[in-house]
């Protein structure tokens, strides 16, 4: 005999928008309340590092600058993975595709000789190929041999870091750097201009401002993102009406394979001024991009919220490894934690809980 | 140095280094067979390597390190387990914030770790008559440890119940077709728990084995990317525990020569081997039959829920 219950499980059909943020921020209110126990049992008070992120990532020039220049990358790789992730392509690959990027920026810079003006409209279009180019192999490989994309952009990623080392190591290494693994300094024209004394290199932020928009066009008001979006929701229906998986796949990721090229470009170009080590132009944009897309749940437009969002912490992980000595990982663990109360919360938005008074 | 000590020097180093990678791929084998993917193997390495690492310093014991290591890691991948059998998560995503999470508590739990002498490690051993043995002696039997040797047992022991067991067929049924398993009685839940559990606590033991044994310290980041090495060789292995082995010792050779190749060939080149391989391997066993005959799991990173086909 079933017991009467006073409430019941029930699946929704359709998940409305309020209940998606609203639990994205409670995942997110719930991540930080977990590290902050965290701090606490450790002897941290949870308190003071949440007060020093709040004041360094946000309540000085210097923070507020720091958080929008770690945005910029997030940014752009974050609305090309909303992208693929739409068309269900995994792209772990956004590092190596956006370390690319950096190659390939380095190298019309140091290399090509084109006159001052061109370079850096050159160094972008090469960077978004160079990009492109490492994100198609793992789309021809999945679309053509049904290769899995999750491993193979991921190895892409360790070979894409290992090119740069054995560059900067190698055939690049610049003569002028006395025994350190760097390429020279860029020639001027070949650096990004910034906002007064910030690290904000502008020209690339209002690229990823538009490439934002433009996506989120793409998506929602065109033939092709219609068709990225049922290749992705129903493999099925793609192939009775006639749409080529294989050209989507290919599409979607040139567009996420350049837009992380265009990131790669905008870290040296704007932020090093060289080509340097894989770790140092990077630290982890394309995973975190990861889940800057995962958390604007596929929407290009809402990842200028949430790859702001990742800047605070990036920023504030940088204010709170100084002042409390804490290691360089504290941001992954700011960062695994918001992912896994993420995906915890994606069960519970697809039910509600109603309740009936009613004896059954 | 003449070539036969160079060899000798070189392959002995393979085995040393080789059998951390091999332990963490032994594990990942059972996870993906069971039909779970489990990207978070270097999030419970370097769990394992911290908790094996405290352990040893304040306890005295290398084995009891050794033991925490794989506890810690069993315990880790229990997250992801719940996340992606139970709760239906995706497991790209699930193994990401595994790795995530691993590299950021242990850094933050390791802070204050780094730099202390452990009072005692794994002791190497040299077998009394065994290591006279021209050639072979000296790299199997000379300044090796005890988990060198348990890993090559593990790969008999583990590749036996996975081909010749009714345990081995009940995780590759999972794997291979979940409805079909469970229309014959098998749980494909709990086999899917018991695996990834597995293949946590072997993450965790090589983890470990770095941390007390190979290398004896604690450095945050300590396992640098070996997981997703492991990742690569379990596809390298075609999810095959013998083959596992030899992967292991191959890329185990490939990194120990990047460094002594370093005059002739840039070892950064070399170190994309492994990666470079894998996707190769991939390719060769793409090509329709060979791929089902090689035992890729036709269900990995499918949750399996009854009743929905």
């Amino acid at each position: 005999m079933k017991k009467p219950s006073l409430f019941r499980v029930e699946r929704r059909p359709v998940v409305p928008g309020h209940v998606v943020v609203l639990v994205s921020i409670l995942a997110i209110f719930a991540a930080l309340v977990a590290a902050g126990i965290f701090f606490e049992a450790y002897g941290i008070s949870a308190i003071r590092a949440y007060q020093l992120i709040a004041k360094g990532a946000l309540g000085s020039k210097l923070g507020l600058a720091e958080t929008v220049r770690r945005a910029i990358p997030l940014l752009l790789c974050g609305v090309g993975l909303t992208i693929a992730f739409r068309a269900l392509f995994w792209n772990i690959g956004a590092e190596g595709q956006l370390l690319l990027g950096a190659v390939a920026a380095a190298g019309v810079a140091l290399f090509s000789g084109l006159p001052d003006v061109l370079l850096l409209p050159a160094m972008f279009i090469a960077g978004f190929l160079a990009g492109a180019l490492w994100g198609l192999i793992p789309a021809v490989l999945k679309a053509r041999l049904g290769i899995n994309d999750v491993i193979t952009t991921l190895m892409m990623n360790y070979i894409a870091i290992y090119l740069v080392e054995w560059l900067i190591h190698g055939p690049w290494r610049g003569p002028s750097m006395r025994g350190f693994a760097y390429t020279d300094k860029f020639p001027s024209a070949a650096i990004l201009p910034t906002i007064s004394w910030t690290r904000i290199h502008w020209p690339t932020l209002l690229l990823g401002l538009v490439v934002a928009v433009l996506a989120y066009v793409l998506i929602a008001r065109t033939r092709a993102g219609f068709e990225i979006r049922v290749v992705g929701e129903n493999p099925e229906a793609a192939r009775f009406a006639g749409i080529s998986a294989f050209k989507t796949t290919l599409l979607v990721m040139i567009i996420s394979g350049g837009l992380a090229g265009l990131a790669g470009v905008g870290e040296v170009a704007g932020i090093h001024r060289m080509l340097l080590g894989p770790t140092r132009i990077s630290m982890g944009y394309g995973y975190t991009a990861i889940i800057v897309a995962w958390l604007a749940r596929r929407n290009p437009l809402a990842v200028i919220v949430t790859s702001l969002l990742f800047g605070i912490i990036m920023s504030g992980g940088d204010v709170i490894r100084v002042s409390l000595g804490l290691p360089f990982q504290v941001i992954n663990l700011f960062n695994g934690l918001i992912l896994f109360f993420l995906i915890g919360s994606e069960l519970l938005m697809h039910y509600r809980i109603s309740f009936s008074f009613r004896r059954q | 140095m003449g070539w036969e000590t160079w060899f000798i020097v070189t392959l002995s180093r393979t085995l040393a280094y080789g059998t951390p990678l091999l332990l963490a791929t032994l594990g990942e084998i059972y996870t993906e067979r069971s039909g779970v993917l489990n990207l978070g193997v270097e999030g419970m390495m370097i769990m394992g390597a911290y908790a094996a690492f405290s352990t040893a310093y304040t306890t005295g014991s290398p084995w009891l390190g050794i033991v925490a290591g794989a506890l810690v890691g069993g315990a880790f991948s229990l997250i992801h387990a719940f996340a992606s059998i139970t709760l239906k998560a995706n497991q790209v995503i699930s193994g990401l914030s595994l790795t995530m999470l691993g590299l950021g508590l242990s850094g933050v739990l390791g802070r204050g770790w780094e730099g202390r002498p452990l009072p005692a490690s794994i002791p190497e051993i040299t077998a009394p008559g065994l290591s006279k043995i021209p050639f072979l002696g000296p790299i199997l039997f000379e300044g090796q440890n005890l988990i060198v040797y348990f890993s090559i047992l593990l790969v008999v022991v583990m590749w036996y119940i996975l081909y010749r067991t009714r345990i081995g067929i009940a995780v590759r049924a999972v794997g291979e077709n979940p409805a079909a398993a469970d229309s014959l009685g098998i749980s494909v839940n709990k086999v899917r728990y018991l695996c990834t559990i597995v293949g946590g606590i072997l993450a965790g033991m090589a983890g470990g084995y770095l941390s007390v044994a190979y290398r004896p310290a604690w450095t945050e980041g300590m396992t640098g990317g070996m997981g997703w090495i492991v990742i690569a060789l379990t596809i390298f292995a075609f999810w095959n525990p013998a083959i596992g082995m030899l992967g292991a010792y191959l890329f185990a050779a490939l990194y120990h020569l990047s460094f002594r190749l370093q005059p002739w060939v840039s070892p950064e080149l070399l170190k994309a081997m492994p990666y470079a391989f894998a996707i190769i391997v991939l390719i060769a066993i793409s090509r329709g039959t060979l791929h089902k005959k090689m035992g890729a799991p036709a269900a990995l990173t499918l949750p399996y829920s009854r009743g929905e086909e």
